[in-house]
Protein backbone atom coordinates (compact mmCIF):
# COMPACT_ATOMS: atom_id res chain seq x y z
CA UNK A 1 0.00 0.00 0.00
CA UNK A 2 1.37 3.49 -0.76
CA UNK A 3 0.72 7.26 -1.26
CA UNK A 4 2.54 8.48 -4.02
CA UNK A 5 5.67 7.30 -3.98
CA UNK A 6 5.36 6.78 0.05
CA UNK A 7 5.08 2.94 0.30
CA UNK A 8 3.16 2.25 3.40
CA UNK A 9 2.45 -1.41 3.90
CA UNK A 10 4.31 -4.10 2.33
CA UNK A 11 4.50 -7.39 2.63
CA UNK A 12 2.08 -7.16 5.69
CA UNK A 13 0.20 -9.95 6.49
CA UNK A 14 -2.34 -10.25 9.39
CA UNK A 15 -5.01 -12.75 10.48
CA UNK A 16 -8.00 -10.85 12.66
CA UNK A 17 -9.38 -14.34 14.96
CA UNK A 18 -12.90 -13.60 15.06
CA UNK A 19 -14.14 -12.71 18.28
CA UNK A 20 -11.76 -11.56 19.76
CA UNK A 21 -9.87 -7.98 20.48
CA UNK A 22 -7.03 -7.34 18.47
CA UNK A 23 -4.33 -4.58 19.10
CA UNK A 24 -1.93 -2.92 16.87
CA UNK A 25 0.56 -1.09 17.94
CA UNK A 26 3.70 0.71 16.00
CA UNK A 27 5.38 3.91 15.68
CA UNK A 28 3.61 6.83 14.80
CA UNK A 29 3.36 7.03 10.74
CA UNK A 30 3.68 2.89 10.64
CA UNK A 31 0.35 2.49 8.56
CA UNK A 32 -1.26 1.25 11.84
CA UNK A 33 -4.58 3.57 10.50
CA UNK A 34 -4.21 2.64 6.84
CA UNK A 35 -4.51 -1.17 8.13
CA UNK A 36 -7.91 0.04 9.45
CA UNK A 37 -9.31 2.00 6.38
CA UNK A 38 -8.45 -1.57 4.15
CA UNK A 39 -10.01 -3.41 6.68
CA UNK A 40 -13.27 -1.05 6.17
CA UNK A 41 -12.78 -0.96 2.10
CA UNK A 42 -12.03 3.14 2.88
CA UNK A 43 -8.93 2.64 1.01
CA UNK A 44 -8.07 -0.33 -1.64
CA UNK A 45 -4.82 -1.81 -1.71
CA UNK A 46 -2.28 -0.92 -4.69
CA UNK A 47 -1.91 -4.90 -4.59
CA UNK A 48 -2.42 -7.72 -2.28
CA UNK A 49 -6.12 -9.01 -0.38
CA UNK A 50 -8.50 -8.03 2.24
CA UNK A 51 -10.27 -10.94 2.77
CA UNK A 52 -13.80 -10.66 5.52
CA UNK A 53 -15.13 -13.99 5.81
CA UNK A 54 -13.18 -15.44 2.94
CA UNK A 55 -14.58 -12.88 0.60
CA UNK A 56 -12.37 -10.24 -0.98
CA UNK A 57 -13.33 -6.78 -0.51
CA UNK A 58 -10.69 -5.37 -2.87
CA UNK A 59 -12.71 -6.72 -6.12
CA UNK A 60 -16.36 -6.01 -5.17
CA UNK A 61 -18.67 -3.78 -6.41
CA UNK A 62 -19.41 -0.29 -4.57
CA UNK A 63 -22.85 -1.16 -3.65
CA UNK A 64 -21.35 -4.77 -1.84
CA UNK A 65 -18.53 -2.37 -0.15
CA UNK A 66 -21.76 -0.63 1.35
CA UNK A 67 -23.65 -3.22 2.56
CA UNK A 68 -20.53 -4.78 3.86
CA UNK A 69 -19.80 -1.58 5.86
CA UNK A 70 -23.14 -1.90 7.69
CA UNK A 71 -21.62 -5.05 9.28
CA UNK A 72 -18.39 -3.24 10.58
CA UNK A 73 -18.24 -0.25 12.85
CA UNK A 74 -15.55 2.86 13.05
CA UNK A 75 -15.07 4.57 15.68
CA UNK A 76 -12.69 7.50 14.59
CA UNK A 77 -9.74 9.02 16.54
CA UNK A 78 -11.38 12.06 17.04
CA UNK A 79 -14.92 10.49 17.28
CA UNK A 80 -15.68 12.53 13.99
CA UNK A 81 -19.51 13.13 14.64
CA UNK A 82 -21.73 15.03 12.13
CA UNK A 83 -21.37 18.59 14.26
CA UNK A 84 -24.61 19.67 12.14
CA UNK A 85 -26.51 16.38 14.41
CA UNK A 86 -27.30 16.00 17.94
CA UNK A 87 -25.32 13.23 19.73
CA UNK A 88 -29.03 11.19 19.40
CA UNK A 89 -29.16 11.72 15.95
CA UNK A 90 -25.85 10.82 14.71
CA UNK A 91 -26.29 7.69 16.93
CA UNK A 92 -29.52 7.23 15.10
CA UNK A 93 -28.23 7.79 11.55
CA UNK A 94 -26.90 4.42 10.71
CA UNK A 95 -30.56 2.85 12.10
CA UNK A 96 -32.67 5.63 10.14
CA UNK A 97 -30.56 5.14 6.82
CA UNK A 98 -29.99 0.86 6.63
CA UNK A 99 -33.46 -0.41 8.52
CA UNK A 100 -36.76 0.03 8.47
CA UNK A 101 -37.69 -0.09 12.30
CA UNK A 102 -39.88 2.90 13.27
CA UNK A 103 -39.34 6.47 14.75
CA UNK A 104 -39.98 4.98 18.40
CA UNK A 105 -37.72 2.42 17.83
CA UNK A 106 -34.62 3.64 16.70
CA UNK A 107 -35.02 6.18 19.44
CA UNK A 108 -35.10 3.51 21.90
CA UNK A 109 -31.87 1.76 20.38
CA UNK A 110 -30.18 4.99 20.48
CA UNK A 111 -30.27 5.84 23.84
CA UNK A 112 -29.72 2.36 25.40
CA UNK A 113 -26.53 2.42 22.93
CA UNK A 114 -26.22 5.28 24.65
CA UNK A 115 -26.55 4.48 28.14
CA UNK A 116 -24.30 1.65 27.42
CA UNK A 117 -21.81 4.05 27.22
CA UNK A 118 -22.82 6.23 29.64
CA UNK A 119 -24.03 8.86 27.89
CA UNK A 120 -27.85 8.78 27.41
CA UNK A 121 -27.76 12.07 29.16
CA UNK A 122 -26.62 13.71 25.80
CA UNK A 123 -29.55 12.43 23.45
CA UNK A 124 -30.12 16.01 22.82
CA UNK A 125 -26.84 17.89 22.65
CA UNK A 126 -24.66 18.70 20.49
CA UNK A 127 -21.30 17.28 19.79
CA UNK A 128 -19.48 21.06 20.02
CA UNK A 129 -20.87 20.69 23.96
CA UNK A 130 -19.07 17.21 24.74
CA UNK A 131 -15.94 16.57 26.02
CA UNK A 132 -12.77 14.54 24.54
CA UNK A 133 -13.62 11.25 26.51
CA UNK A 134 -17.18 11.77 26.03
CA UNK A 135 -17.25 12.53 22.50
CA UNK A 136 -14.77 9.28 21.99
CA UNK A 137 -18.24 7.01 24.03
CA UNK A 138 -20.46 8.57 21.61
CA UNK A 139 -18.15 7.60 18.62
CA UNK A 140 -18.21 4.33 20.22
CA UNK A 141 -22.18 4.44 20.38
CA UNK A 142 -22.75 5.20 16.87
CA UNK A 143 -19.91 2.81 15.65
CA UNK A 144 -21.54 -0.31 17.49
CA UNK A 145 -25.59 0.62 17.16
CA UNK A 146 -25.97 -1.77 14.34
CA UNK A 147 -24.74 -4.56 16.51
CA UNK A 148 -21.96 -4.75 13.84
CA UNK A 149 -19.63 -8.41 13.31
CA UNK A 150 -16.10 -6.31 13.84
CA UNK A 151 -15.59 -3.10 15.36
CA UNK A 152 -12.16 -1.26 14.76
CA UNK A 153 -10.95 1.62 17.03
CA UNK A 154 -8.58 3.97 15.55
CA UNK A 155 -6.41 5.68 18.98
CA UNK A 156 -9.46 5.68 21.12
CA UNK A 157 -7.45 6.36 24.23
CA UNK A 158 -5.63 8.90 22.50
CA UNK A 159 -5.93 12.71 24.38
CA UNK A 160 -7.55 11.54 27.37
CA UNK A 161 -6.64 11.27 30.87
CA UNK A 162 -5.88 7.80 32.55
CA UNK A 163 -9.53 7.59 34.43
CA UNK A 164 -10.98 8.07 30.87
CA UNK A 165 -8.51 5.47 29.12
CA UNK A 166 -9.52 3.28 32.06
CA UNK A 167 -13.17 3.85 31.24
CA UNK A 168 -13.12 3.48 27.80
CA UNK A 169 -11.05 0.35 28.06
CA UNK A 170 -13.76 -0.63 30.04
CA UNK A 171 -16.38 0.03 27.46
CA UNK A 172 -14.44 -1.49 24.33
CA UNK A 173 -14.20 -4.77 26.77
CA UNK A 174 -18.05 -4.79 27.15
CA UNK A 175 -19.02 -3.49 24.30
CA UNK A 176 -16.96 -6.38 22.64
CA UNK A 177 -18.52 -9.19 24.73
CA UNK A 178 -22.02 -7.62 24.95
CA UNK A 179 -21.78 -7.83 20.89
CA UNK A 180 -20.02 -10.72 20.94
CA UNK A 181 -18.42 -9.12 17.40
CA UNK A 182 -14.45 -9.06 16.68
CA UNK A 183 -12.85 -5.53 17.81
CA UNK A 184 -9.31 -4.43 16.05
CA UNK A 185 -7.69 -1.75 18.26
CA UNK A 186 -4.91 0.67 17.34
CA UNK A 187 -3.34 2.16 20.17
CA UNK A 188 -0.25 3.82 21.99
CA UNK A 189 -1.27 3.50 25.21
CA UNK A 190 0.53 -0.25 25.99
CA UNK A 191 -1.51 -0.20 29.87
CA UNK A 192 -4.80 -0.51 27.87
CA UNK A 193 -3.53 -2.77 25.38
CA UNK A 194 -2.43 -5.26 27.89
CA UNK A 195 -5.66 -4.78 29.63
CA UNK A 196 -7.74 -5.38 26.95
CA UNK A 197 -5.83 -7.53 24.04
CA UNK A 198 -6.12 -11.21 23.44
CA UNK A 199 -3.90 -10.40 20.44
CA UNK A 200 -1.15 -7.72 20.09
CA UNK A 201 0.06 -7.52 16.17
CA UNK A 202 3.16 -4.65 15.74
CA UNK A 203 4.00 -2.87 13.09
CA UNK A 204 7.41 -1.61 11.63
CA UNK A 205 8.58 -0.17 8.61
CA UNK A 206 5.29 -1.66 6.63
CA UNK A 207 4.95 -5.35 8.06
CA UNK A 208 4.08 -6.80 11.15
CA UNK A 209 7.50 -8.09 12.65
CA UNK A 210 5.60 -9.61 16.03
CA UNK A 211 2.48 -11.28 16.39
CA UNK A 212 0.86 -12.72 19.64
CA UNK A 213 -0.86 -13.10 22.89
CA UNK A 214 -0.06 -10.13 25.01
CA UNK A 215 2.26 -11.90 26.82
CA UNK A 216 4.03 -13.77 23.84
CA UNK A 217 4.57 -9.79 22.70
CA UNK A 218 5.88 -9.20 25.98
CA UNK A 219 8.66 -11.61 25.70
CA UNK A 220 9.78 -11.30 22.40
CA UNK A 221 13.38 -11.42 21.72
CA UNK A 222 13.17 -8.94 18.96
CA UNK A 223 14.94 -5.44 19.87
CA UNK A 224 12.60 -3.24 17.79
CA UNK A 225 9.58 -5.03 20.03
CA UNK A 226 11.62 -4.76 23.48
CA UNK A 227 12.82 -1.26 22.74
CA UNK A 228 8.99 0.29 21.61
CA UNK A 229 7.74 -1.52 24.76
CA UNK A 230 10.30 -0.19 27.35
CA UNK A 231 9.81 3.14 25.43
CA UNK A 232 13.64 3.43 25.23
CA UNK A 233 15.48 5.88 23.10
CA UNK A 234 18.55 3.66 22.79
CA UNK A 235 18.15 0.86 20.26
CA UNK A 236 17.30 -0.26 16.88
CA UNK A 237 14.52 1.90 15.95
CA UNK A 238 16.51 5.16 14.07
CA UNK A 239 14.85 7.92 15.93
CA UNK B 1 32.35 27.21 -36.43
CA UNK B 2 31.79 24.07 -34.83
CA UNK B 3 33.93 24.96 -31.78
CA UNK B 4 32.30 28.41 -31.14
CA UNK B 5 29.58 26.71 -31.23
CA UNK B 6 30.49 23.74 -28.99
CA UNK B 7 31.77 26.63 -26.42
CA UNK B 8 28.35 28.98 -26.49
CA UNK B 9 26.47 25.34 -25.76
CA UNK B 10 28.46 24.46 -22.76
CA UNK B 11 28.55 27.95 -21.37
CA UNK B 12 27.21 28.29 -17.96
CA UNK B 13 24.64 31.66 -19.22
CA UNK B 14 23.31 28.16 -21.87
CA UNK B 15 22.84 26.18 -19.03
CA UNK B 16 21.11 28.40 -17.13
CA UNK B 17 18.42 29.16 -20.46
CA UNK B 18 18.13 25.56 -20.65
CA UNK B 19 17.27 25.09 -17.08
CA UNK B 20 14.85 27.77 -17.06
CA UNK B 21 13.43 26.56 -20.50
CA UNK B 22 12.68 23.39 -18.92
CA UNK B 23 11.45 24.20 -15.51
CA UNK B 24 8.89 27.07 -16.89
CA UNK B 25 7.82 23.77 -19.62
CA UNK B 26 7.65 21.86 -16.59
CA UNK B 27 5.35 23.98 -15.02
CA UNK B 28 2.97 24.42 -17.78
CA UNK B 29 2.78 21.18 -18.34
CA UNK B 30 2.07 20.53 -14.04
CA UNK B 31 -1.27 23.63 -14.98
CA UNK B 32 -2.41 21.52 -17.73
CA UNK B 33 -2.28 18.27 -15.62
CA UNK B 34 -3.86 19.66 -12.72
CA UNK B 35 -6.22 21.47 -15.15
CA UNK B 36 -7.24 18.26 -17.08
CA UNK B 37 -7.46 16.32 -13.27
CA UNK B 38 -9.61 19.28 -11.72
CA UNK B 39 -11.84 19.19 -15.14
CA UNK B 40 -12.03 15.23 -14.74
CA UNK B 41 -12.68 15.01 -11.06
CA UNK B 42 -15.33 17.23 -11.38
CA UNK B 43 -17.14 15.57 -14.06
CA UNK B 44 -17.33 12.39 -12.33
CA UNK B 45 -18.96 14.16 -9.33
CA UNK B 46 -21.58 15.38 -11.64
CA UNK B 47 -22.09 12.49 -13.62
CA UNK B 48 -21.94 10.36 -9.77
CA UNK B 49 -24.53 13.44 -8.76
CA UNK B 50 -27.10 12.91 -11.62
CA UNK B 51 -26.98 9.17 -11.46
CA UNK B 52 -28.05 9.50 -8.07
CA UNK B 53 -31.07 11.92 -8.43
CA UNK B 54 -31.89 10.04 -11.41
CA UNK B 55 -32.58 7.08 -9.20
CA UNK B 56 -34.89 9.31 -7.08
CA UNK B 57 -32.28 8.61 -3.91
CA UNK B 58 -32.66 11.85 -2.63
CA UNK B 59 -33.44 13.62 1.41
CA UNK B 60 -36.22 15.68 0.34
CA UNK B 61 -36.01 17.47 4.52
CA UNK B 62 -32.45 18.13 3.69
CA UNK B 63 -33.41 19.51 0.63
CA UNK B 64 -35.56 21.55 1.95
CA UNK B 65 -33.24 22.79 4.50
CA UNK B 66 -30.55 23.55 1.84
CA UNK B 67 -33.29 25.50 -0.37
CA UNK B 68 -33.64 27.74 3.04
CA UNK B 69 -30.03 28.32 4.02
CA UNK B 70 -28.73 28.30 0.02
CA UNK B 71 -31.80 30.06 -1.03
CA UNK B 72 -33.99 31.89 0.99
CA UNK B 73 -31.20 33.01 3.03
CA UNK B 74 -29.26 34.91 0.04
CA UNK B 75 -32.87 36.83 -0.93
CA UNK B 76 -31.76 39.86 0.23
CA UNK B 77 -28.13 40.33 -1.01
CA UNK B 78 -29.67 38.86 -4.63
CA UNK B 79 -32.63 41.59 -4.31
CA UNK B 80 -30.02 44.63 -2.66
CA UNK B 81 -27.78 43.92 -5.63
CA UNK B 82 -30.44 43.69 -8.08
CA UNK B 83 -32.22 46.70 -7.42
CA UNK B 84 -28.91 49.00 -7.29
CA UNK B 85 -27.80 47.62 -10.58
CA UNK B 86 -31.22 48.10 -12.35
CA UNK B 87 -31.05 51.67 -10.84
CA UNK B 88 -27.73 52.66 -11.91
CA UNK B 89 -28.65 51.41 -15.31
CA UNK B 90 -31.35 53.56 -15.53
CA UNK B 91 -29.52 56.54 -13.80
CA UNK B 92 -27.08 56.59 -16.65
CA UNK B 93 -29.30 55.50 -19.59
CA UNK B 94 -32.46 57.15 -19.01
CA UNK B 95 -31.06 60.86 -19.28
CA UNK B 96 -29.10 59.94 -22.53
CA UNK B 97 -32.03 58.17 -24.24
CA UNK B 98 -33.92 61.01 -23.24
CA UNK B 99 -31.89 63.83 -24.22
CA UNK B 100 -31.78 61.77 -27.99
CA UNK B 101 -35.15 61.81 -27.98
CA UNK B 102 -35.23 58.03 -27.00
CA UNK B 103 -36.92 58.27 -23.72
CA UNK B 104 -39.49 55.77 -24.88
CA UNK B 105 -37.13 53.21 -25.45
CA UNK B 106 -35.55 53.46 -21.97
CA UNK B 107 -37.97 50.59 -20.10
CA UNK B 108 -37.21 48.24 -23.18
CA UNK B 109 -33.71 48.50 -22.30
CA UNK B 110 -33.25 48.57 -19.24
CA UNK B 111 -35.76 45.42 -18.72
CA UNK B 112 -34.38 43.83 -21.61
CA UNK B 113 -30.86 43.52 -20.20
CA UNK B 114 -31.79 42.77 -16.70
CA UNK B 115 -33.89 40.34 -17.72
CA UNK B 116 -31.45 37.93 -20.52
CA UNK B 117 -28.33 39.31 -18.38
CA UNK B 118 -28.25 41.27 -15.32
CA UNK B 119 -30.31 39.45 -13.44
CA UNK B 120 -29.24 35.55 -14.02
CA UNK B 121 -25.74 36.74 -13.65
CA UNK B 122 -26.17 38.97 -10.95
CA UNK B 123 -27.88 36.68 -8.99
CA UNK B 124 -25.39 33.63 -9.75
CA UNK B 125 -22.12 35.74 -9.11
CA UNK B 126 -23.84 36.94 -5.59
CA UNK B 127 -24.64 33.23 -4.89
CA UNK B 128 -21.36 31.91 -6.08
CA UNK B 129 -19.67 34.50 -3.28
CA UNK B 130 -22.18 33.11 -0.59
CA UNK B 131 -22.90 29.80 -0.97
CA UNK B 132 -19.99 27.61 -3.14
CA UNK B 133 -18.13 29.20 -0.82
CA UNK B 134 -20.08 27.98 2.32
CA UNK B 135 -20.58 24.68 0.18
CA UNK B 136 -16.86 24.32 0.07
CA UNK B 137 -16.17 25.52 3.53
CA UNK B 138 -18.19 22.89 4.83
CA UNK B 139 -17.56 19.91 3.22
CA UNK B 140 -14.13 20.85 3.15
CA UNK B 141 -13.99 20.82 7.41
CA UNK B 142 -16.13 18.05 7.11
CA UNK B 143 -13.38 16.35 4.98
CA UNK B 144 -10.97 17.26 7.31
CA UNK B 145 -11.80 16.18 10.53
CA UNK B 146 -12.55 12.64 8.83
CA UNK B 147 -16.69 13.05 8.88
CA UNK B 148 -16.85 12.53 5.53
CA UNK B 149 -14.94 8.91 6.14
CA UNK B 150 -17.29 8.10 8.71
CA UNK B 151 -20.25 8.62 6.03
CA UNK B 152 -18.84 6.15 3.97
CA UNK B 153 -17.77 4.04 6.97
CA UNK B 154 -21.41 3.84 8.03
CA UNK B 155 -21.84 3.04 4.34
CA UNK B 156 -23.55 6.01 3.35
CA UNK B 157 -23.01 7.58 0.01
CA UNK B 158 -21.36 11.72 0.34
CA UNK B 159 -22.99 12.48 -3.28
CA UNK B 160 -26.15 11.37 -1.56
CA UNK B 161 -25.99 12.58 1.56
CA UNK B 162 -24.40 15.92 0.96
CA UNK B 163 -24.18 16.96 -2.75
CA UNK B 164 -27.14 15.96 -4.15
CA UNK B 165 -29.64 18.33 -1.19
CA UNK B 166 -27.35 21.28 -1.74
CA UNK B 167 -27.59 21.01 -6.26
CA UNK B 168 -31.09 20.22 -6.36
CA UNK B 169 -31.40 23.43 -3.85
CA UNK B 170 -29.53 25.35 -5.76
CA UNK B 171 -30.86 24.07 -9.06
CA UNK B 172 -34.89 25.10 -7.52
CA UNK B 173 -33.60 28.69 -5.54
CA UNK B 174 -31.36 30.19 -8.31
CA UNK B 175 -34.12 30.88 -10.99
CA UNK B 176 -36.56 32.03 -8.24
CA UNK B 177 -33.75 34.02 -6.99
CA UNK B 178 -33.18 35.04 -10.40
CA UNK B 179 -37.13 35.63 -11.09
CA UNK B 180 -37.17 38.28 -7.79
CA UNK B 181 -34.12 39.72 -9.17
CA UNK B 182 -35.39 40.66 -12.94
CA UNK B 183 -38.61 41.93 -11.26
CA UNK B 184 -36.79 44.51 -8.79
CA UNK B 185 -34.08 45.36 -10.90
CA UNK B 186 -36.85 46.18 -13.52
CA UNK B 187 -38.58 48.25 -10.63
CA UNK B 188 -35.64 49.97 -9.44
CA UNK B 189 -34.98 51.16 -13.17
CA UNK B 190 -38.69 52.27 -13.89
CA UNK B 191 -38.28 54.35 -10.49
CA UNK B 192 -35.06 55.94 -11.43
CA UNK B 193 -36.43 56.58 -15.10
CA UNK B 194 -39.52 58.60 -13.38
CA UNK B 195 -37.63 60.57 -10.85
CA UNK B 196 -34.40 61.76 -13.15
CA UNK B 197 -35.88 61.44 -16.60
CA UNK B 198 -39.77 61.71 -15.90
CA UNK B 199 -40.93 58.57 -17.63
CA UNK B 200 -43.82 57.39 -16.94
CA UNK B 201 -44.46 54.63 -15.46
CA UNK B 202 -46.85 53.38 -17.87
CA UNK B 203 -44.44 54.43 -20.97
CA UNK B 204 -41.71 52.68 -19.41
CA UNK B 205 -43.43 49.28 -18.79
CA UNK B 206 -45.09 49.48 -22.41
CA UNK B 207 -41.93 49.89 -23.81
CA UNK B 208 -40.33 46.68 -21.39
CA UNK B 209 -43.24 44.81 -22.57
CA UNK B 210 -43.05 45.61 -26.65
CA UNK B 211 -39.15 44.46 -25.80
CA UNK B 212 -39.05 41.83 -23.48
CA UNK B 213 -40.55 38.24 -24.69
CA UNK B 214 -41.58 35.30 -23.01
CA UNK B 215 -38.83 33.66 -24.44
CA UNK B 216 -35.93 36.28 -22.62
CA UNK B 217 -37.43 35.13 -19.36
CA UNK B 218 -37.20 31.37 -19.59
CA UNK B 219 -33.96 31.61 -21.46
CA UNK B 220 -32.56 33.99 -18.46
CA UNK B 221 -33.89 31.01 -16.00
CA UNK B 222 -32.08 28.30 -18.10
CA UNK B 223 -28.88 30.47 -17.65
CA UNK B 224 -29.48 30.12 -13.39
CA UNK B 225 -30.18 26.69 -13.97
CA UNK B 226 -27.25 25.71 -15.41
CA UNK B 227 -25.26 28.74 -13.01
CA UNK B 228 -26.86 26.85 -9.97
CA UNK B 229 -25.22 23.39 -11.30
CA UNK B 230 -21.74 24.85 -11.66
CA UNK B 231 -21.87 26.48 -8.19
CA UNK B 232 -22.99 23.39 -6.67
CA UNK B 233 -20.94 21.01 -8.20
CA UNK B 234 -17.56 23.01 -7.81
CA UNK B 235 -18.29 24.21 -4.41
CA UNK B 236 -18.85 20.46 -3.06
CA UNK B 237 -16.12 19.06 -5.83
CA UNK B 238 -13.56 21.82 -3.95
CA UNK B 239 -14.91 20.75 -0.71
CA UNK B 240 -14.67 16.97 -1.09
CA UNK B 241 -11.22 17.14 -2.30
CA UNK B 242 -9.99 19.15 0.89
CA UNK B 243 -6.43 18.44 2.29
CA UNK B 244 -4.14 20.01 4.96
CA UNK B 245 -6.51 20.85 7.89
CA UNK B 246 -7.91 24.43 8.73
CA UNK B 247 -5.63 25.93 5.95
CA UNK B 248 -6.72 23.89 3.43
CA UNK B 249 -10.42 24.68 4.17
CA UNK B 250 -9.37 28.77 3.60
CA UNK B 251 -7.86 27.36 0.07
CA UNK B 252 -10.48 25.32 -1.16
CA UNK B 253 -13.20 28.01 -0.31
CA UNK B 254 -11.22 30.73 -2.14
CA UNK B 255 -10.69 28.48 -5.27
CA UNK B 256 -14.08 27.51 -5.17
CA UNK B 257 -15.42 30.68 -5.26
CA UNK B 258 -12.70 32.34 -7.85
CA UNK B 259 -13.31 29.18 -10.13
CA UNK B 260 -17.04 29.50 -9.58
CA UNK B 261 -17.02 32.89 -11.08
CA UNK B 262 -14.67 32.72 -13.81
CA UNK B 263 -16.77 30.00 -15.07
CA UNK B 264 -20.27 31.73 -14.60
CA UNK B 265 -18.64 34.69 -16.63
CA UNK B 266 -17.47 32.22 -19.58
CA UNK B 267 -20.89 29.98 -19.77
CA UNK B 268 -22.57 33.46 -19.42
CA UNK B 269 -21.21 34.31 -22.75
CA UNK B 270 -21.13 30.78 -24.28
CA UNK B 271 -24.52 30.52 -23.44
CA UNK B 272 -25.48 34.07 -24.56
CA UNK B 273 -23.89 33.15 -27.76
CA UNK B 274 -25.80 30.19 -28.66
CA UNK B 275 -29.41 31.34 -26.88
CA UNK B 276 -29.86 34.93 -28.36
CA UNK B 277 -27.04 35.37 -31.07
CA UNK B 278 -29.20 33.09 -33.50
CA UNK B 279 -32.52 35.15 -32.56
Amino acid sequence: MSFGERVVLQNCSLEVPEGSIICIIGLSGAGKSTILRLLDGLLLPNSGHVYLHQHDICHIRESQLIEMRTKIGFAFQFAALFDSMTVGENVSLPLREHTTLTEKEIHEIAMHTLDSVGLAHTYHNMPSELSGGMLKRAGFARAVVTNPEMVLYDEPTTGVDPIVTHLLTDTIKRLRKELNSTAVVISHDLQSIYMMADYVAMLFEGAIIAYGTVEEVRKSTNPIVQQFLQGSEVGPIPL
Amino acid sequence: MAQVLREVEESPAAHAVERVSVGVLASIGRRVSDSFEYMGGLTMLTWETLKTILRLRIRFAETLNQCYLLGYQSLIIVLLTSLFTGMVFSLESALTAVQYGFGSFVGGIVSYTVVRELGPMLSAVVVAGRCCAAIAAELGSMEVTEQIEALKSLGLAPVRFLVVPRLLALMIMLPLLTIFADVVGVKGGQWIAYVQAHIGTQDFMASARQTVGFDDVVKGLFKSLIFGIVIAMIGAYEGLTTTGGAAGVGKSATNAVVTCIIVIFILNFIMSYFLYAGA
